[in-house]
């Protein structure tokens, strides 16, 4: 066993689909920083709002003011130069550090795709992937490799296919495979796409389009793999996230799956691909091809093994961790996030916050449009942990204002796909008295129905 | 191994294949025809919204007539007639307050039309002065209906009033300002009515796009929002103290005139009720809305009836407000406890709206266009 895995630690590949994936990585992730800044979400998301809502442990993580913007500028430039393969370490160091702060100043705005690139992007800083078609390896011809070991271009491959498989067993539940929710919200709301618009009204096509996914995100890791099915599975690739682009607000996120999903072709392929860049920019390509195997250094292998191996450990485990959590998952969102739980389910809330006097009895209600943007009055009106950090936010704020024994109540309803609004948080609960943890949250009132399945 | 995946590559080409590639036999066999929201927005446009403006249109001109009359020859009948007309007239805009869209949202019609409470000492310091501009936008808290409420209902009885705009102490500038106030009113509508009349109309109905600046996202936003910030805060939750804990009685609408506020709430909740059934403005029967829209998402779904849950509250609704006196005013100084009721009332349907039916329609209640997962 340890003589197998000893051996597959010391195969080599060649380093041409780690350098199309840098390159094409770089690429999207300035277009993605790019599209952000002229969206002019830079400044509704991070600099208008006048609270964040933290990660648990990641408090001091907040905004810059004006200087956000620098920070998208480090990151964007950064991803350029992770493209370019210059002073790549550095680059992707910068990144990934850019990228996470980013992410982590507000959780209004997470989603899976941005966690998926924090990782991913860690991952890299792992990797070899400026030995070959990189500027750092064109002016130091001593860091040109033509193989790498594979278990470098297969980290990727693992890594992508867990976001997918992990993404098609959150589907395998009742309310997506046998409630088609929350698709039938969804879908016929794109009536007005053309020649797709009538068919998104079809109740079979609801059901159709969540069996499909669910089988999609299942096996396209395996028939990705599989060198027979892989044209095809590309395809479906292609297919599944153009058609999820056009369905669905989902902006870059389709198009770096699709590119992500070149790694596992054959290096003809991306040898083809660098061919085709070296014409169009005159590069010349052959320098890179030294036939060199690259191979890392004992100490070095010492400290990155270990770390890509619990790297991978905590993606594989990290998932399942809703299960220590009483309740229904959808409904307490414990153990939600972080999980490739994608477009699972439609969820939406209504929270009235109620400030009172504990000795007076006198209680006034808080008009949320004072405090937060409508995106994060619409995030917080249905997740937990963002109530509670709301809740005492607001204590805190109208301490300030000379108000005494505080206590705060919410009067909050919530709808999971489809079923009738029902109240979420215990009305009677003084917020106040709790303090947020990963511990379960018991002021979370019942579902009263059930989801079967993972 | 391998007939495994060639069977589940057939599945799921066939699968792909079918939710692509089957335009041909669109609309033959299908268990459920497609909701034309342009069609909703038509009908929207053309039977109620129109209509409410031409209505309440003429009806700004009749005020404005009948404040001429008044402020030309200063009696006891032209008060009269103009304090009648002045009833009639916002009772009518509470058919059109919901629509602030396009035109209306632009010139902030409903903020300058009926801003309430209005600012008494203000309004006496500017017809002091004889000096003020209705068009700046600080100047809401002096005009519209609710100035015309402390003008012609705030300043006494009706030999009080007739007198301060006779022979009272700046009794010229009293008239020139109720004038300008009046003149106003009908002015705004006449530009919000024009533009419906004109290119809006078509911008309206014909941006069908499901993305979040289409007109049902945008219109929808905007109904729900005047369900909860205008009628259950404004007219009921404010006044009873709902949010504050102490019943603020000046805050009722139509605080000066007193008994009209009953009617003012009752018209709103009513108009905004036969909007949602999608009936006519003038009657004319009922068509596409969001009734109906819900029961045709409702058709595909097992669980609540949304409609009917929603149908009944508006019912709960108005039968709550059979124990209100129509004076709101001195309903929350006697009896606040069924002001309130009103308001829990109320806020049952705020949730279903808000909530449920945004959620049916799969209408994100915000204008942020991020990304989604």
């Amino acid at each position: 066993m340890s003589f197998s895995i000893q051996h597959y630690l010391n195969k080599n590949t060649e380093a041409a689909p780690l350098a199309v994936f840098r390159l094409f990585f770089g690429i999207m992730m300035f277009a993605s920083i790019l599209r952000f800044w002229l969206n002019g979400w830079i400044e509704k998301l991070y600099i208008a709002p006048k609270f964040f809502f933290s990660y648990y442990g990641f408090e001091w993580v907040k905004p810059l003011g004006n200087y956000t913007y620098l920070l998208f500028l480090v990151c964007g430039i950064s991803a350029l130069l992770v493209a370019a393969g210059y002073k790549y370490r550095l680059a992707i160091i910068t990144f990934f550090l850019s990228f996470t702060y980013i992410e982590l100043m507000d959780k209004t705005t997470y989603l899976n795709h941005y966690y998926f690139i924090s990782i991913l992007s860690f991952l890299m800083i792992f990797l070899p992937a400026n030995r070959y078609f990189s500027v750092d390896a064109a002016r130091k011809p001593e860091l040109r490799f033509q193989y790498i070991p594979r278990w470098c271009v297969d980290s990727i491959k693992l890594l992508l296919g867990i976001v997918y498989f992990y993404a098609g067993l959150a589907k395998i539940n009742s309310d997506w495979l046998f409630r088609a929710m929350p698709l039938k919200i969804w879908l016929p709301s794109k009536y007005d796409l053309p020649f797709l618009g009538d068919l998104m009204q079809q109740e079979w096509v609801h059901y159709a389009f969540s069996w499909s996914g669910m089988l999609y995100d299942l096996f396209i890791p395996f028939l990705l793999l599989w060198k027979r099915t892989r044209l095809f599975a590309f395809l479906m690739v292609i297919v599944f996230h153009v058609l999820t682009r056009v369905l669905f607000p989902i902006g870059m996120f389709p198009y770096i799956m699709i590119v992500s999903a070149l790694i596992f072709f054959d290096p003809s392929v991306h040898r083809r691909i660098l061919a085709f860049i070296s014409r169009i920019f005159r590069i010349g390509m052959a320098k890179f091809d030294t036939g060199r195997k690259y191979i890392f250094s004992a100490t070095r292998r010492q400290i990155i093994l270990p770390v890509i191996s619990v790297f991978f450990l905590v993606q594989l485990l990290f998932p399942w961790r809703y299960l220590l959590y009483p309740g229904e998952l959808f409904w307490t969102e414990e153990g939600f996030r972080f999980s490739w739980r994608v477009m699972l389910m439609e969820k939406a809330g209504y929270a009235q916050f109620k400030i009172v006097d504990g000795k007076t009895g006198r209680r006034f209600y808080v008009d949320n449009s004072d405090f937060l943007t409508p995106f994060q009055e619409k995030q917080m009106a249905f997740q937990p942990d963002f109530i509670l950090q709301y809740a005492h936010f607001l204590a805190e704020h109208f301490r300030k204002d000379g108000h005494e024994n505080i206590e705060v109540y919410v009067e909050n309803y919530v709808a999971l796909n489809g079923r009738k609004s029902r109240p979420y948080i215990d009305p009677e609960v003084n917020l106040l008295n709790f303090a947020d943890s990963f511990k379960h949250k018991t002021f979370i009132l019942p579902f009263e129905d059930e989801i079967k399945g993972l | 191994m391998k007939r495994i995946s060639g069977i589940l590559m057939i599945m799921l080409l066939s699968i792909t294949a079918c939710s692509t590639d089957d335009s041909g036999n669109g609309s033959g066999g299908t268990d459920t025809d497609a909701f034309d929201r342009g069609a909703m927005l038509a009908h929207w446009a053309d039977n109620i919204i129109v209509p409410a403006f031409e209505a309440f249109e003429v009806s700004s001109q009749s005020l404005e007539n009948a404040t001429t009359a008044f402020v030309n020859d200063p009696s006891a009948t032209t008060l009269s007639a103009l304090r009648n007309q002045y009833r009639d007239s916002y009772v009518q805009f509470q058919t059109v307050s919901m629509f602030e869209i396009g035109k209306a949202e632009e010139i902030g019609f409903r903020r300058f039309l009926n801003t309430y409470p209005t600012n008494a000492s203000a309004i006496e310091s500017r017809v002091e002065s004889g000096s003020y501009n209705l068009e700046l936008s600080s100047s809401y808290v002096e005009q519209g209906f609710p100035a015309m409420d402390y003008l012609l209902y705030g300043l006494g009885n009706s030999e009080e009033t007739l007198q301060k705009f006779t022979s009272g102490e700046n009794a010229e500038n009293y008239r020139n300002y109720l004038l300008d106030v009046a003149e106003r009113i009908n002015s705004l509508t006449a530009e919000v009515a024009t533009a419906w009349q004109g290119d809006y109309r078509d911008q309206f109905v014909q941006n069908t796009s499901s993305s979040a600046t289409g007109s049902v996202d945008r219109f929808s936003n905007d109904y729900v929002m005047y369900f909860e910030k205008f009628l259950r805060s404004g007219k009921i939750g404010y006044p009873a103290g709902a949010f504050t804990g102490t019943p603020s009685p000046e805050n009722a609408e139509a605080v000066y005139a007193g008994d009209l506020s009953k009617e003012l709430y009752l018209t709103a909740l009513e108009a905004f009720q036969d909007f949602y059934l999608g009936r006519g403005f003038n009657g004319s029967g009922t068509g596409p809305s969001y009734k109906q829209y819900l029961e045709y998402l409702d058709s595909m779904k097992d669980g609540a009836d949304l409609n009917a849950l929603i149908q009944n509250q508006f019912d709960a609704i108005e039968d709550q407000s059979a124990q209100l006196d129509g004076n709101f005013k001195s309903q929350v100084q006697t009896n606040n406890t069924a002001m309130l009721a009103a308001f829990d009332e109320l806020q049952k349907a705020v949730v279903l709206l808000k909530v449920d039916m945004m959620q049916a329609l799969s209408i994100s209640v915000d204008y942020v266009d991020s990304d989604g997962d």
